[in-house]
């Protein structure tokens, strides 16, 4: 099974929308599975009509929790602290779960052994049923940490099935940034297809994310979304996609036809033909070529 | 007066809306001119806005433990307490991971021997300067670093003044409702949440106020970007949470053109300055409606 994944760093540039396509697209010619790595604003499931099948619960790490029934109010563990997670009080002190980061340094410190490590439940995550494949994808509770562990979760889970139903394809649809959520959405991919927009901004987090593939060793292809809308920063994208040996698959127009498939919640090559879909046609043949014919990566 | 921009969704506009509002009230001659924080480590984009000449600029990072192998008796004692698996102990030695260590120092504290010291590991820079009369700084993270919070956190210590005051301070977050928006939104006095009036936007925003209204217990406004396109999901939902619409911006596709030159919103059509100075009034109004 190939595994691709949808970046781009900058958010908003059109990954699930591209990502939702290519599922289409692939799905019509083998089987695939997808999983959504957008685990704090997970939106693949808004054009996919998923149908749960199972829901699992996601402790990613503890917090502190003092018992103020033993507290003494000595304020060692408000010391100790770093994350600022410790709120003092006149009779007992006490934790706020958001800003804990789990350490359990204010638990081993604690002289009164008023503190002890909870679980915590910090999110869920889903397998469903969609018209293209299994989904895999997750709700990280508001403003929790460990997005990476359950991106990696997520992950793990739809390439278990892909192996065991014998999927050829994983698609893996990003999160924007470059940091741990996506370090584990792209570790052990085959391949990165960077969505980019013909921006100052879009130009400036494409190289970030490209440094960031490349230092985990990850091949990069790149698609510029709403390309007209610019097209002498698109030329200048497709220039510096040259000179830095990134090949470019695509050129896909602005066009509103892509937001009213989003409120019809289905991808956009299902929704109309058009410009934007023959584009997006084109990106997935190319996609198609560099993973399944040139042979990237390896098998897993 | 802190006010955090942030959306849910990316792409929506908030550096849009936060680059503007700064330059909005730096021509308002407030008491001390505006001060802007691109929070967004991972992608910083304001300054692509702001052209700031950058004054000041620090490493950042984690602190994490050194270890003297004089002193190390390799009990084990720092592997047990770590929640993090950032240290190990393999028969006399010790291994330290930094990309682990949340820097938090419990391993310091239960080293029974005194063996164990903190050096700073640098994941990132914090900057800053003044653009015009707008005083700027943000965070940028390494690449290939994974924790974006020990940035911002130590971008808001640098720069943010004690106490309260009137001077407007904006902060530009990353999209997103994990751990480094809640970081950037922490402290706020109110969150300004930009979104776009279709389908994923409104999902977003969903989450964005469960952690901004919900989880931080903080006042919130909404501005809608490129209102006109989509559906009005967006309306509804702010209707029916008693959500205030704060400004719309239309679709516009010169706003977008500028957008994409790094041309400002205020830059390429001047005449929003006054939809953003009433805008500020009206989170003063809102901000301080909570307060009391």
């Amino acid at each position: 099974m190939k595994q691709l994944v949808i970046l781009s760093g900058k958010g908003g540039t059109g990954k699930t929308t591209v990502a939702a396509a290519l599922a289409h697209l692939a799905s019509r010619e083998f089987p695939i599975v997808l999983a959504d790595a957008d685990v704090d604003a997970a939106n693949l499931e808004l054009v996919l009509d998923p149908a749960k099948q199972e829901t699992q619960d996601f402790t990613g790490g503890k917090s502190a929790v003092i018992d103020p029934a033993e507290c003494t109010a000595c304020g060692v563990c408000y010391d100790v602290c770093r994350f600022e997670a410790v709120i003092p009080g006149d009779e007992a002190y006490r934790v706020d779960s958001l800003a804990c980061e789990g350490c359990a340094a204010c638990h081993y410190q604690c002289p009164a052994n008023a503190i002890r490590m909870e679980e915590q439940r910090d999110g869920q995550w889903f397998r469903s049923d969609t018209r293209f494949g299994p989904l895999f994808h997750a709700h990280l509770f508001a403003g929790q940490e460990n997005s990476g562990k359950l991106v990696t979760l997520v992950k793990q889970q739809a390439r278990l099935l892909g192996q065991d139903t014998g999927a050829a394809l994983l698609v893996v649809d990003g999160p924007p940034g470059i940091g741990c959520p996506v370090i584990s959405a792209s570790s052990g991919m085959d391949l990165a297809l960077h969505v980019v927009e013909p921006t100052v901004s879009g130009m400036h987090d494409l190289e970030r994310i490209l440094a960031t593939t490349d230092h985990f060793g990850v091949q990069s292809l790149v698609a510029i979304n709403k390309a007209d809308l610019n097209p002498a920063r698109s030329d200048g994208i497709a220039a510096f996609c040259a000179e830095r040996g990134v090949e470019l698959v695509g050129r896909i127009p602005y066009d509103t036809v892509v937001t009213e498939a989003m409120v019809q919640g289905r991808p956009v090559t299902e929704h109309t033909d058009g410009p934007v879909t023959e584009a997006l046609r084109d990106v997935w043949e190319q996609v198609k070529k560099r993973l399944l014919l040139d042979g990237v990566g390896g098998e897993r | 007066m802190i006010i955090t921009v942030a959306s849910g969704k990316g792409g929506t506009g908030k550096t849009t809306v936060a680059v503007g509002l700064a330059l909005s009230l730096a021509e308002s001659a407030k008491p001390a001119g505006p001060l802007c924080l691109d929070c967004d480590v991972e992608e910083p984009n304001a300054a692509l806005f702001l052209h700031p000449t950058i004054q000041e600029r620090r490493e950042v990072g984690q602190l994490v433990p050194e270890v003297d192998a004089e002193k190390c008796t390799a009990c084990g004692r720092c592997a047990e307490v770590c929640q993090y698996h950032a240290i190990a102990v393999v028969g006399e030695k010790v291994l330290v991971f930094p990309e682990l260590c949340h820097g938090c120092g419990s391993c310091t504290l239960n080293c029974p021997t005194e063996a164990i010291r903190e050096v700073l590991h640098v994941t990132g820079t914090v900057e800053r300067g003044r653009s015009g009369p707008v005083e700027f700084a943000q965070g940028t993270m390494n690449v290939g670093e994974p924790m974006a919070v020990p940035i911002i956190r130590q971008l808001k210590r640098w720069v943010l003044p004690p106490g309260d005051g009137d001077r407007p301070i904006i902060l530009d977050a990353s999209p997103g409702t994990a751990c480094p928006v809640v970081e950037s939104m922490r402290g706020a006095d109110f969150v300004l949440l930009v979104t776009e009036p279709t389908p994923f936007g409104l999902h977003d925003l969903r989450l964005a106020v469960e952690v901004a209204r919900d989880e931080l217990g903080l006042p919130v406004g909404v501005v809608v970007n490129r209102d006109g396109v989509g559906d009005r999901g967006v309306d509804a939902y702010c209707a029916a949470e008693g959500i205030p619409i704060l400004m719309r911006i239309p679709h516009d596709r010169r706003i977008a053109e500028a957008y994409s030159e790094g041309i400002s919103l205020l830059q390429a059509l001047p005449e929003y300055r006054q939809q953003f100075l009433d805008l500020y009034t009206a989170i003063e109004k809102l901000a301080a409606e909570t307060k009391e």
